[in-house]
């Protein structure tokens, strides 16, 4: 019998991990690829251009844009939270619970934190394809004017993971999806409706605004709206980067707290 | 078979917030080895093979398995090892074949390796015709001999079974006892818990007993049979609603006795002797049975007939 060690670091682990979770999306990405390509081709169609059109006849610019220049950078951020949350809630409990994968990992050399990274850097990556895929389709509506787009994909995964690292977290603690409808309901719908997304901050009232503000998604908004724009607004920038940062290292402590509880306790 | 210990425990100590689930065990397993635990429901024994896994860490006492610490080399220790969980926690979207070679990437092993071995492991376990099938449609037996093919993906050194035939009809059963055997043969050490005492006697070359989360018995299954029970039992039935009024007339006969609600057991060395003495005393049952003793009386003598959930 062979006996082979393991003594490298944990990114050959976190490899690995990673590894796994693509060649899985590999056997059955066919139903979720038509919706990356599709649904910026739908929402850039009926809300750039067609509500687009309305705006424009109505009150001209919004934040000195057009309603399509102002509306796909925040499409972008939605699409990749919801991204964050759909790969995130449902698969873990499942991975933990029903179809226990992460039990049978953690059976080989791979740590709790090694899955974890895995997971968080799979979901990424299908940020960043995603974010790609947005911004070629927002180029094709006509809808780039900055070279700073091209960093819209990396504005994508950090949003995906600002969310995906938490909601991993929270779903590898609990012992049924029965709460995953309601924070489906009564945060992401609502995240995805009140971000600044659809108008402007400056449209809400004054007492509103700040609360706004405390909206994680609002965040990956205007920071999807900077790069589009090209404009970065030095102190409001590092605030937002901040808020979404700290989101993923909160969400990957607690992850690695509650992975290490469900799987190796 | 070398003589020396792979892996050895001393008053290992499982404790989850209140409730204690290995309470202080030892023992020690030869390299090549088949050993087993046994217990009813709740016994520990899980615990106790989660932390010989190195997925769990023990809260109290010493492990070694290779001569390591599992607190310290998880990662090193798991990779010379194969678990089979007591659930099949295979990938059922994919096909067999892909959840052997997609296993074997988290050990690291070479892509062309892992080719050639998991032919050869659908061969061992009878199921490179169904290589490309969805594991999903496989019934029990054929996934159960997967999750075995998987955790041999590794080679492993150590092979930890946790019930593996809970569930399965006796020709699947067969197949894969006929399968750990021959691994046995290679030199693979086996760690088996089981319920099942026909499993454990065909299986085990030495086994204990755990109750409580303690090892109430230790030893091959024939010291154990020795040592816990006679060598035959004489089953009787009587007609009768209750067979409690024939304890003080049966006990002279027997070297133990136990009254069950549908027939008394007379623990005894030579049955048909017992038998024809009984029928001396005018003692007429309605039927009678001799038979050997088997490790299921050592077991229930030693964890009681008391129910377990």
């Amino acid at each position: 019998m062979s006996t082979p060690t393991d003594t490298r670091l944990g990114w050959s682990r976190w490899r690995r991990s990673w590894w796994y979770h693509a060649t899985y999306y590999a056997q059955t990405w066919r139903g979720s690829v038509a919706g990356t390509v599709l649904f910026p081709i739908f929402y850039l169609a009926a809300l750039g251009v067609g509500v687009g059109h309305l705006v424009s006849a109505h009150s001209g610019l919004v934040d000195g844009q057009t309603y399509l220049h102002f509306i796909a950078p925040s499409l972008l951020a939605t699409t990749t939270m919801q991204l964050g949350e759909g790969e995130s809630l449902w698969p873990v409990l499942a991975a933990v619970k029903w179809i226990r994968s992460y039990h049978a990992a953690a059976a080989t050399p791979l740590e709790p934190l090694d899955i974890l990274i895995g997971k968080l850097s799979w979901v990424v990556t299908r940020a960043l394809a995603t974010g790609v895929v947005y911004t070629i389709v927002i180029g094709a509506f006509g809808a780039l004017q900055s070279w700073w787009s091209l960093v819209l994909p990396l504005i994508g995964g950090l949003v995906t993971l600002a969310f995906a690292a938490p909601f991993v977290a929270y779903a590898a603690s609990v012992q049924s999806d029965a709460s995953f409808i309601v924070i489906y309901r009564f945060a992401i719908v609502p995240m995805f409706l009140f971000s600044a997304t659809f108008y402007p901050i400056s449209a809400y009232p004054g007492y509103l605004q700040p609360v706004v503000q405390f909206v994680p998604l609002y965040h990956g908004v205007a920071l999807a709206r900077s790069a589009a724009y090209g404009q970065w607004p030095l102190l409001p920038t590092v605030g937002h980067l901040a808020v979404l940062l700290a989101m993923s290292v909160v969400g990957v402590l607690w992850g690695r707290r509650s992975l290490r509880r469900r799987l190796v306790d | 078979m070398t003589a020396e210990p792979i892996l050895q425990a001393s008053d290992l100590v499982k404790r989850f917030g209140e409730s204690t689930a290995v309470d202080g065990v030892s023992f020690s397993i030869n390299s090549g080895e088949s050993f087993g635990f046994l217990g009813p429901n709740g016994a520990g024994k899980t615990s106790t093979m989660r932390m010989i896994s190195a997925v769990s860490q023990p809260t109290a006492g010493s492990l070694s398995v290779f001569g390591l610490d599992p607190r310290t080399h998880g990662p090193a220790i798991r990779g010379r090892i194969g678990v089979v969980p007591q659930e099949d926690t295979l990938e059922l979207e994919l096909s067999v074949r892909l959840n052997l070679e997609m296993f074997g990437r988290y050990f690291d092993i070479p892509r062309a390796v892992l080719r050639e071995r998991t032919a050869d492991l659908l061969a061992f376990t009878q199921l490179s015709e169904r290589a490309n099938d969805r594991v999903e449609d496989l019934s029990g037996g054929m996934k159960r001999r997967l999750t075995i093919a998987r955790a041999l993906i590794n080679q492993p050194e150590i092979l930890i079974l946790d019930e593996p035939t809970t569930g399965l009809d006796p020709q699947a059963r067969h197949l894969l006892w006929d399968r750990l055997y021959r691994l046995k043969r290679e030199g693979v050490t086996l760690i088996i818990t089981t319920h099942y005492m026909d499993e454990a006697e065909q299986l085990c070359d030495r086994l204990v007993v755990m109750d409580h989360g303690s090892i109430v018995a230790s030893g091959t299954p024939r010291e154990l049979i020795t040592h816990h029970s006679t060598r035959e039992v004489v089953e009787l039935r009587f007609n009768t609603d209750s067979h409690d009024g024939y304890h003080d007339r049966l006990a002279p006969f027997a070297q133990r006795l136990e009254i069950l609600p549908d027939r008394v057991l007379l623990y005894v060395d030579e049955g048909d002797e017992t038998l024809r003495l009984i029928h001396q005393e005018d003692i007429a049952p309605m039927s009678a049975l001799v038979r050997r003793s088997s490790l299921e009386d050592v077991f229930l003598r030693l964890t009681g007939r008391t129910l377990v959930d």
